[in-house]
């Protein structure tokens, strides 16, 4: 049993280790914190999504010590992501900004909510309508209150 | 109405086929990254010679100023594809009269010079980017890599790679014509 948990153990320790290591953290917990959460929007430009933050790769290295290296000179988060945007394009973010290049990356999900309410809103609105009576011809008129009237008659007796 | 509708699993099977079509395309390269420095200027930097060379360093006022487009090529030692790529490249320098400027990326200087002492030094300048920090002003994800630069300094042209086998070798070619790179061809 000891020896199961011992390999556990071994297994999965590799995959619970992070990739930021100790030389590269700041002093400062607030300013590692925030580069932590800064690392955590950028992608890693080597790997297929992952973001710098989780990412062993070289560059990937490069870029966490280059955010800490800007907090630490007085960068506010915006203006750190904007040092490596500018450099590595909009590819560098994770989350795509809006702008009008990705509208319809934004907007197109609600777009086909939209056209799924109203078009299954449509069909449903056709087939009542469907459903309703329509006028009886005045011959049916007649022979309905025919029936009607000798009901009445009856009931009456 | 009703025609309408029964027409949209069609045109949904259709955008989704045209998607998927596009995704199947094997020219496609997902990992391709698009470079943000194309038609700007090349980036601020300043890099010292590689010590024990005697090619002098590079920094960002070599690439302006030149009579003709320059080739900037980032290169390690360490990295195997720049090996298969410094023929190629040193071909071109020799053949077709490039100008050829280099980055030294990440790399030790005694092995970069035994490297180049190996191989050969095409290189005009190279600069030692010991920290990758250059390689960042440039945009790079990785080694080999190699831009024309106009000689305003603007960033023609982004190769991410070796510059090795036919089809790179014309993509290349055809850069560098474009870019009035080739003094050799524009004699003729």
């Amino acid at each position: 049993m000891r020896q199961l948990i011992f390999a556990f153990c071994i297994g999965v320790l590799p995959f619970a280790a992070n990739a930021v290591e100790p030389d590269e953290m700041l002093t400062d917990p607030v300013l590692e914190q925030r580069a932590r959460e800064i690392s955590k929007d950028l992608r890693c430009v080597v790997c297929q999504n992952q973001d710098i933050d989780s990412s062993n790769a070289g560059v990937a290295r490069d870029l966490r010590l280059l955010v800490r290296e800007r907090l630490v000179t007085g960068d506010s988060d915006a203006e750190v992501i904007a040092y490596i945007r500018a450099r590595y394009g909009d590819y560098v973010l994770l989350k795509p900004p809006l702008e009008p290049a990705t509208y319809a990356l934004w907007f197109a999900p609600i777009a086909f909510v939209l056209i799924g309410v109203f078009v299954g809103g449509g069909v449903l609105m056709s087939r009542r309508k469907q459903e309703a009576f329509e006028d009886l011809g005045a011959e049916d008129e007649n022979t309905v209150s025919e029936i009607l009237r000798q009901n009445e008659a009856g009931d009456a007796s | 109405m009703k025609r309408l509708i029964s027409g949209l699993p069609l045109l949904a099977a259709v955008i989704f086929g045209g998607f998927f079509l596009w995704g199947l395309n094997p020219d496609r390269d997902p990992n391709e990254i698009p470079s943000v420095l194309i038609s700007q200027p090349a980036p601020e930097f300043g890099l010292d010679p590689v010590p024990g060379l005697e090619t002098p360093g590079l920094s960002q006022s070599d690439l302006v100023g030149n009579e003709r487009p320059v080739v900037v090529n980032v290169f390690a030692s360490w990295c195997v594809p720049c090996r298969a790529e410094h023929a190629v490249l040193t071909r071109f320098m020799e053949r077709e009269g490039i100008r050829l400027f280099g980055i030294n990326y990440k790399d030790k200087p005694e092995d970069a010079v035994k490297w180049l002492n190996d191989l050969g030094n095409p290189y005009e300048r190279i600069g030692s980017d010991l920290s990758g920090r250059t390689g960042i002003e440039w945009g790079l994800s990785g080694v080999p890599e190699t831009f024309i630069v106009d000689g305003d300094g603007t960033v023609l042209f982004r190769y991410v790679g070796p510059v090795v086998g036919p089809d790179a070798v014309e993509r290349f070619t055809e850069a560098l014509t474009q870019a009035g790179a080739l003094p050799n061809v524009a004699e003729s």
